[in-house]
């Protein structure tokens, strides 16, 4: 029994429109997947490995994954104790805050970058300070890590602000008149509350710590070996017609983004009652 | 523990949520806050309990000044409307919480702790959950880990916000029995949010009626019943009807004519007259207030009339026993209500 | 009615003792909120608006007169308003499909979505410029067409696409999945036909959606970097975007000059998106 033709569309015009919606998509989603994969392999497993393998190679991964080491954390703490004071407390200002946190979604990611060259950079406010002290801050790790943490600031806070205010204060009152102190009730009711949204946070945040191109871009100095991260030593290889290397690379983070996606798409199916149902991305 | 409430004030941006509240609660009793949402019921509740600053005066439990407590030292068993079980936690586990919770050397040993959470399961008749999450329970059921979990710390006073609120109606009877017996047992001061007169009448030694943050009146649930000191508190607390006159010489008049003998003195002038739907007598047409029956309806053992009155075109309702539903008006008489029982208040200008 | 005469309230005795509140904290997880985000967002945000104030009346003059400068800001909002319309059109069409529609493959295309979000940015544009190149898959059936798309603005505009998607198709999608059926079946049963229920029943609670899918996209197109130099080929006046001009001037160590096109940059994504903001609240009315 077909439904009344006001309730649906004609099974002519649906079909139409999954058609549509699935050429789209693979035009513009699954094609680029493939191309990845195809050329990466375009010269063979043997090149595939020896690209990666490259010690300039190696170093990317060692710092990428230095940086994203020191990010994550640092934002995880920070989106907690935002997510705290924000959810838990009622103060003035509250509003103007959230809206800054969410600040550098609206900044583009080389501004950011070039924030820190204007503040830290040679000719930068604490440039000459730095310079006497035989500091480095922009074309080295220091710099690469304030601007990873600038472009992820928000990620983590604004996965458990939603939560954490939808959840309220009930069971942390709750504890605290059963005699619970400030650890306790965090560690045994909030933190069990939030865990999954956290890693979910946690997630996002981590891949685009990995991947974040334009802001490290402009305060790495591209100096090889020494401070490219896996996507600017894709640019690099790419720069230099080494297409096949470049997509070996750029598999390596191809593959670190399915991985981000499989694990987002468990905890949604998993544990999506335990995350803030507040317009994914 | 007596607990003395002298002159709270409490204000949320901007608008007066109390305005000077003073309450003597004795050790043991049980204690109905009931009120229309907004009436500062809960908020209240909640200063008792410490989680809400307040604004002025104090709260004594015993001789001591609460605010000079810490949360902790306070002990109060404070069960959430939503009960705010944890989640994450089992029925066992939540109601050890608190045990668990005390320093190190006012700790419990493990096995005190399953003992005494194993007799609190037993008195909630929650003996064989103690594994289940609270997801895995029903609304009473949660309703009854709640209560245990705040008995488990051996309150000073159990305070109970709207404890019945999210239950159906079948259930809520029950627990309401239930929770009196373990008053009854357990000698807990205790004090409870609601809205429902019903609920409050049935099971409170004594009532408060707030509205707009003020007490209305304090007394027993006959008492508010049956002597209410103000208009509001005859129209929250039950069904009935208030009919506009005057009171001279010691008479309730409507249009003139002497429809009741005031039992008190109150001047002379504009008053209103209360009275329930059961303290009306029906009588000829020349008697008492006169009007004529709209409907009549028939719920289990009560008959009900609709009477408009001449005098406004007020429509009251009386109850009749069923017993007497030979004697009941058919619709369209004309009759007399004459009233039995009523209180009259002034009325305001 | 009743004699609830107004009695003026006593003065009130404060309290002997400060009250604390149970959950413990506040000032040090509101401090350390506003630490971090004073030194890691406002600070150095802050820098740059100094920056811009020493460049003076001059040269904010030269800045604006570059025609070089005018073309890039013009192309950088001119494709990321573009795309994000394109998105906003595909992404709810997309997410209509995905949440009314029962297909094979279904879960497989929702997980999809999420792609673009996740894929650096940088290989996102090896990935396009490998297929819409003139060598590229796609890119080579095109071209004899006389369809140009790597190294021309369009080039640009489908990396942009490609970086919405997943902005417009996730603020529709929760909202469509919770509107009931209800209001369409009231509509149907009131004698209303499919086009009209559509149209006044179904598109207006998601216009507000729309307009907010539509906002994120062209905030993260105008900014976006990675993904669109590659494919854009960056040819100055036709297809060089602001922020490309940004990283050339710092290159060339003119950071006055980057600081002035970041913060017309800014100025203008503000003034856009509180535009848009200011249309959504009418719309939502």
């Amino acid at each position: 029994m077909s439904a009344d033709p006001a309730l649906a569309e004609p099974a002519w015009l649906r079909r139409l429109l999954i058609a549509l919606v699935v050429v789209a998509m693979g035009l513009l989603v699954a094609l680029p997947l493939a191309v990845v994969i195809v050329e990466s392999l375009a010269q063979g497993w043997q090149a595939y490995v020896a690209a990666i393998a490259e010690a300039e190679t190696l170093a990317a991964i060692r710092l990428t994954l230095l940086v994203a080491a020191i990010t994550v954390p640092l934002n995880a703490v920070f989106g907690i104790a935002a997510a705290w004071a924000l959810t838990r407390y009622e103060f003035r200002g509250k509003r103007l805050l959230l809206a800054l946190i969410d600040l550098p979604f609206a900044i583009s990611p080389v501004v950011a970058g070039l924030v820190f060259v204007l503040l830290f950079g040679a000719q930068g406010w604490f440039g000459p300070w730095l310079a006497e002290r035989d500091l480095q801050v922009i074309f080295a790790l220091p710099g690469i890590v304030l601007a990873t943490v600038f472009i992820t600031f928000p990620f983590v806070a604004r996965e458990l602000i939603p939560l954490m205010a939808a959840q309220g204060r009930d069971e942390e009152e709750a504890a605290a008149s059963l005699g619970a102190g400030g650890w306790t009730l965090f560690w045994r009711v909030t933190v069990p509350n939030i865990r999954w949204a956290l890693l979910y946070g946690v997630l996002l945040c981590n891949a685009r710590a990995m991947g974040e191109f334009g802001a490290v871009s402009v305060v790495s100095g591209h100096i090889r070996g020494l401070t490219n991260t896996l996507p600017l030593q894709v640019e690099i290889l790419h720069n230099e017609f080494s297409f096949a290397a470049a997509f070996a690379v750029a598999s390596l983070l191809t593959v670190l983004a399915l991985l981000t996606l499989v694990l987002k798409a468990w905890l949604e199916a998993r544990h999506g009652d335990a995350l803030a149902r507040s317009g994914r991305h | 523990m007596d607990i003395r409430v002298e002159s709270l004030h409490k204000q949320f941006s901007g608008f007066a949520a109390l305005h000077g509240i003073d309450l003597s609660i004795r050790s043991g009793e049980l204690i109905a806050l009931l009120g229309p949402s907004g009436s500062g019921k809960t908020t209240l509740l909640r200063a008792l309990a410490g989680l809400v600053p307040i604004d002025g005066g104090r709260i004594l439990f015993g001789e001591r000044d609460a605010a000079t407590l810490t949360l902790r030292e306070r002990r109060v068993g404070f069960v959430f409307q939503h009960y705010a079980l944890f989640k994450h936690l089992d029925v066992f586990e939540n109601v050890a919480f608190g045990l668990r919770s005390r320093p190190r050397r006012e700790r419990p040993a493990a096995a005190e702790i399953a003992a005494r959470v194993d007799a609190l399961l037993r008195r909630v008749q929650l003996g064989g959950l103690a594994g289940r999450l609270p997801d895995q329970l029903s609304g009473g059921q949660r309703q009854r880990v709640a209560l245990a979990r705040a008995m488990a710390i051996d309150p000073t006073v159990l305070l109970l916000d709207e404890p019945f609120g999210a239950l159906d109606a079948k259930v809520r009877v029950e627990l309401r029995r239930w929770l009196r017996q373990i008053h009854d047992d357990t000698g807990y001061t205790t004090v409870f949010v609601t809205h429902d007169q019903e609920e409050a009448l049935e099971l409170a030694d004594r009532v408060v009626v707030l509205n707009q943050g003020r007490i209305e009146q304090v007394g027993t649930p006959d008492e508010v019943y049956r002597q209410p000191v103000s208009s509001f508190v005859f129209d929250f607390i039950g069904r009935g009807a208030q009919i506009a006159g005057q009171a001279r010489a010691g008479q309730f008049l409507v249009d003139g004519r002497p429809v009741y003998a005031l039992r008190s003195t109150i001047g002379d002038g504009p008053a209103l007259l209360s009275v329930r739907p059961h303290h009306f007598e029906i009588a000829a047409p020349e008697h008492g207030l006169r009007g004529q029956v709209r409907q009549q309806r028939q719920l289990a053992g009560r008959i009900t009339l609709d009477v408009q009155l001449e005098a406004g075109a007020q429509v009251v309702e009386v109850d009749l026993d069923a017993l007497q539903s030979g004697l009941a008006p058919a619709v369209g008489a004309r009759i007399g209500l004459q009233p039995v029982a009523g209180t009259v208040f002034r009325a305001a200008d | 009615m009743s004699t609830a005469v107004a009695i003026a309230d006593p003065p009130v005795p404060a309290p002997a003792v400060r009250w604390r509140d149970p959950l413990p904290g506040f000032g040090l997880t509101l401090g350390w909120t506003l630490t971090w985000l004073g030194l890691i967002v406002l600070l150095p945000l802050a820098a740059l608006v100094v920056r811009a104030s020493d460049l003076g009346g001059d040269g904010w003059a030269a800045i604006l007169a570059s025609q070089r400068v005018q073309r890039a800001l013009w192309l950088s909002f001119g494709s990321a308003l573009l795309a994000a319309t394109v998105a906003t059109v595909v992404g709810a069409l997309v997410a209509w499909v995905l949440v009314r529609y029962r297909f094979p493959g279904r879960r497989l295309l929702d997980a999809m979505v999420d792609l673009p979000f996740a894929l650096p940015t940088a290989v996102a544009g090896i990935a396009l410029t490998a297929l819409y190149s003139g060598q590229g898959w796609i890119g080579r059936h095109l071209e004899p067409l006389g369809i140009q798309v790597a190294q021309a603005p369009l080039g640009i505009v489908l990396a942009l696409v490609f970086i919405g998607l997943p902005f417009t198709v996730r603020t529709v999608q929760p909202l469509l999945e919770t509107t009931t059926r209800e209001l369409e079946e009231a509509a149907a049963t009131l004698g209303a036909s499919r086009p009209t229920i559509l149209r006044r029943v179904v598109l207006p609670p998601l216009l507000p959606a729309l307009l907010t899918g539509f906002s994120l996209a062209f905030a993260r197109g105008v900014g976006e970097y990675g993904s669109v130099i590659f494919i854009a080929g960056n040819i100055p006046f036709v297809s060089e975007i602001a922020p490309l001009l940004i990283v050339i001037k710092l290159e060339e160590f003119d950071y006055a000059g980057a600081t002035g096109v970041a913060v017309l940059m800014l100025a203008i994504s503000f003034v856009l998106l509180l535009a848009i903001s200011g249309l959504q609240k009418w719309v939502g009315k």
